[in-house]
């Protein structure tokens, strides 16, 4: 259950740089970053308790996992963390999908 | 949780077996007015008009989640660079064989060793590794999943590694929590053994991606289990093309020499 840990980094993140007064919280999170945002979202009310961001709502933008091939240069949604071009190559750079960012905040 | 700033760390514990010094809570250099620098208390922000309650705007901060977990990290990475040590964070499931492994390379390497054992409870791994004759500090993370950035920085307090040394940072065993969380390392390994299965790497495919090396223990026991070592690597390198792989067996010393060479 990483993902308790996470939520009281967004906490502490979202709380340095603001004071408080926040009604909503957003995230960016990849497909491949490894965190459940189910998990995540029951986590932050958790988290947030106690705090000034009690209450506040937590919205999380998911995004895709985004690949290019080196070899055949073509672009890619990943289906799983398999690093795999359809053409067979292996070497392919990862573009997107292990974000996990606060991107926004709703203060008052 | 820490009921000042709502971190998670106030169940854990720093314990060099044998000695006196229990780190408690100890919030070490984790101080609550610099590092979490609560902006209620600073009052830097400005306080709306009564009239301005209802009316919210949008704060762009674009700030990575883990950001001050990863600051803490190359703080530990730096600190280890200028002392030459060398810091590998070990991870696997629980009885994969890590601390077994560090028993046999205690024994066989010329260079000073010196181990952060991660564990929920008990003092047994650093106890081991201490008649193994290295110096162990235990991290006892509580109802924590994995270690962080600021139990590594309180164990070095404590470990105090001698320069050009290797220190191992020996994770809570678990293949999912551990993954996510940047120590300072130098390098990340992961310790599999097969009795667990081949298909780890695709189960767990954010620890696998994550590793520089897999160590695949226990080879004395495949005659008796079904594991296709063809079959995990190429599954690993699927995740982790650049993935090197060894086979050993911790318990009878075989082809410790790879892994021996490896760590040099």
């Amino acid at each position: 259950m990483h993902e308790l840990a996470i939520a009281e980094s967004v906490v502490s993140a979202v709380l340095e740089r603001t004071g408080g007064r926040v009604s909503v919280v957003r995230l960016r999170v990849g497909r491949l970053a490894g965190v459940v945002p189910d998990a995540l979202m029951f986590c932050f009310e958790l988290a947030a308790a106690g705090t000034a961001l009690e209450g506040a709502a937590l919205e999380i933008e998911e995004r895709a996992g985004e690949a290019r091939c080196r070899d055949c240069d073509s672009r890619f949604s990943m289906r799983d963390a398999f690093l795999l071009c359809d053409c067979g190559s292996a070497d392919v750079e990862l573009l997107s999908g292990r974000e996990l960012q606060v991107t926004s905040v709703e203060v008052a | 949780m820490c009921s000042t700033c709502g971190c998670g760390d106030s169940d854990v514990r720093v314990t060099t077996p044998g000695a006196a010094t229990t780190d408690g809570h100890g919030h070490g250099e984790h101080s609550h007015d610099a590092e979490h620098g609560h902006g209620e208390r600073s009052h830097d922000h400005v306080h709306p008009e009564p009239d301005d309650e209802l009316r919210t705007h949008t704060l762009e901060l674009e700030v990575a989640v883990l950001a001050k977990n990863d600051g803490l990290a190359a703080r530990n990475r730096v600190w280890l660079a200028e002392r030459g040590i060398t810091a590998l964070n070990l991870m696997s499931s629980p009885g994969a064989g890590k601390t077994t492994l560090l028993e046999r390379t205690i024994a066989a390497t010329h260079r000073a060793v010196s181990v952060i054992e991660g564990d929920q409870e008990t003092l047994f791994d650093a106890e081991r590794i201490r008649a193994a004759g290295a110096r162990a500090v235990q991290v006892n993370t509580g109802a924590g999943c994995h270690l962080d950035a600021m139990m590594v920085s309180r164990a070095l307090e404590q470990l105090r590694p001698e320069p050009k040394s290797i220190v191992f940072i020996e994770n809570v065993g678990n293949l999912v929590c551990p993954a996510l969380f940047d120590l300072g390392e130098l390098r990340k390994v992961v310790v599999i053994s097969v009795t667990e299965g081949d298909d780890k790497p695709l189960k767990y495919p954010h620890m696998f991606a994550a590793a520089d090396l897999v160590v695949i223990n226990k080879t004395d026991l495949l005659p008796y289990v079904d594991f296709d070592i063809e079959r995990l690597t190429a599954d690993a390198r699927k995740l982790n093309p650049d993935v090197q792989l060894v086979p050993v067996s911790a318990k009878t010393g075989d082809n410790l020499e790879a892994w021996l060479a490896w760590l040099t």
